[in-house]
């Protein structure tokens, strides 16, 4: 009998091996790496957070004060809506939802909307979208400033009718050669308004997602 | 291996055989995220890094990779690299990863690295390997910053957008406005803007080659003629 093993099953050996071998190093580096990249997007999220809610406003664990709802006929979107309350010593200051806008010019446009307990806004900002770079992206805070007319808005101070663009009637600037995007997030800032005016008590009240974790 | 030898490696993979210019390898990578100067040097580097590491692994091991188990090996080790890089950038240049992340994984389909895995690690000693990775890694970046600056610059009107997410604060100070109010020329920031830009950058390229082998004849008819 021929004892040396045959070709083929050497170099099967020798492939599985490299495969381990890069098995190992990935697992390794994940190791190292996996703490950093979780404090990484949690200190971003945070950032965001404060950029609308100041720090010295409240006093709890803003990220773990956390609760999602669906409510796929309100928003017109099957995607969960993140909220994070701020509160002071246990009352209620603001809740900082994150939205999608379903009608951008191309798709999702997510909006971070901060809402305190007046039911005023403290500030919008955009998480992601896929508008067109020049026209549509100005949306974002890093573009231009109009993201910041929607600071201090109320549906006290601001009526239905006026809650569109200018083309539309209402009181928001468009784009030049660009309305669909400012239309979708104006839409979606008053539909938010509209669902925090409505359901503002069980908005605070729901018990966390980590508090319920911590149950189990 | 002579000194010369290795410069030899430098220039054929940095210029003469130009990942992106002369051999068009690498293009998906190279016309995506070619939109800022920044863009481009962050995957040029990445990439660069992807080059040396897998040119270096696949020339340590070229002794015990038989013929038959050649490229699945190579494909094994240039997606170890590439998904390091990707966790290591993912935890130290954050920033950069938000925008960058999606195309980190896309370093692995560049057919510039399984190339030069083939057609030179598996037949070369290390150090040559590494400079071959080097050359041909700087090769493709200068590519991607030359036409990242030239996109932005066309599209936007400045320079260095974005060199913070990169360098940490102080890159705020390194960008260059260099068109003031430019209206925003939408075609350069979008992907036709890249086929075209790259279409520019390999013509005066071509154009210099040319340009420069015509004077190279023109000189060499004197010295024929004093032998």
């Amino acid at each position: 009998m021929n004892r040396t093993p045959h070709p083929v099953i050497r170099s099967g050996f020798l492939l599985g091996l490299i495969a381990l071998l890069g098995t190992a190093l990935l697992a390794g580096v994940n190791g190292l790496t996996h703490e950093r990249i979780i404090e990484q997007e949690k200190l971003r999220v945070l950032q965001q957070l404060n950029a609308l809610v100041p720090v010295a406003s409240y006093n709890n664990d803003l990220l773990g004060d956390r609760i999602e709802i669906t409510d796929e006929a309100f928003f017109r979107h099957p995607a969960p809506i993140v909220v994070y309350r701020a509160r002071m010593d246990n009352l209620a200051v603001a809740a900082l939802m994150i939205v999608t806008a379903p009608d951008g010019y191309n798709g999702d446009i997510r909006l971070l909307i901060g809402i305190d307990s007046n039911g005023t806004v403290l500030g919008v900002r955009v998480v992601s979208h896929r508008e067109t770079p020049g026209l549509g992206d100005p949306i974002e805070i890093e573009r231009s400033d109009w993201i910041l007319g929607f600071n201090d808005r109320s549906l006290r101070n601001t009526q239905t009718s006026d809650w569109a663009v200018k083309r539309d009637g209402g009181e928001f600037d468009q784009f030049t050669g660009a309305t669909i995007s400012p239309r979708a997030v104006v839409r979606a800032v008053h539909n938010t308004l509209l669902y925090f005016k409505a359901n503002q008590q069980s908005l605070f009240e729901t018990v966390s997602i980590t508090a319920k974790q911590n149950d189990h | 291996m002579t000194t010369r030898q290795l410069q030899q490696i430098l220039a054929d993979g940095a210029w003469r055989q130009n990942t992106g210019l002369v051999v068009l390898l690498g293009l998906c990578p190279l016309l995506a995220v070619t939109n800022t100067l920044i863009n481009g040097l962050a995957l040029g580097l990445a990439t660069m890094l992807t080059l040396m590491v897998s040119n270096l692994t696949v020339s340590v091991l070229r002794g015990l990779l038989r013929p038959e188990i050649r490229i699945p090996a190579f494909v094994l080790i240039i997606a170890s690299v590439v998904t390091v890089i990707e966790l290591l950038m993912h935890a130290y240049f954050f920033d950069l990863y938000r925008i960058l992340g999606i195309f980190i994984p896309l370093i692995v389909t560049n057919c510039a690295i399984i190339g030069r895995a083939e057609a030179f690690a598996s037949r070369n000693a290390p150090l040559p390997s590494l400079v071959d990775g080097f050359a041909t890694g700087l090769g493709f970046c200068i590519t991607l910053v030359l036409l990242g600056a030239l996109r932005e610059l066309t599209g936007r009107g400045t320079l260095l957008a974005g060199a913070e997410m990169l360098l940490g604060d102080w890159g705020h100070y390194l960008t260059l406005v260099v068109i003031p109010e430019h209206p925003g020329f939408l075609l350069a920031m979008l992907p036709p803007g890249a086929f075209f830009g790259l279409a520019l950058l390999i013509a005066a390229r071509n154009a210099w080659q040319a340009r420069k082998s015509a004077t190279s004849v023109t000189e060499m008819i004197p010295d024929t003629n004093e032998i």
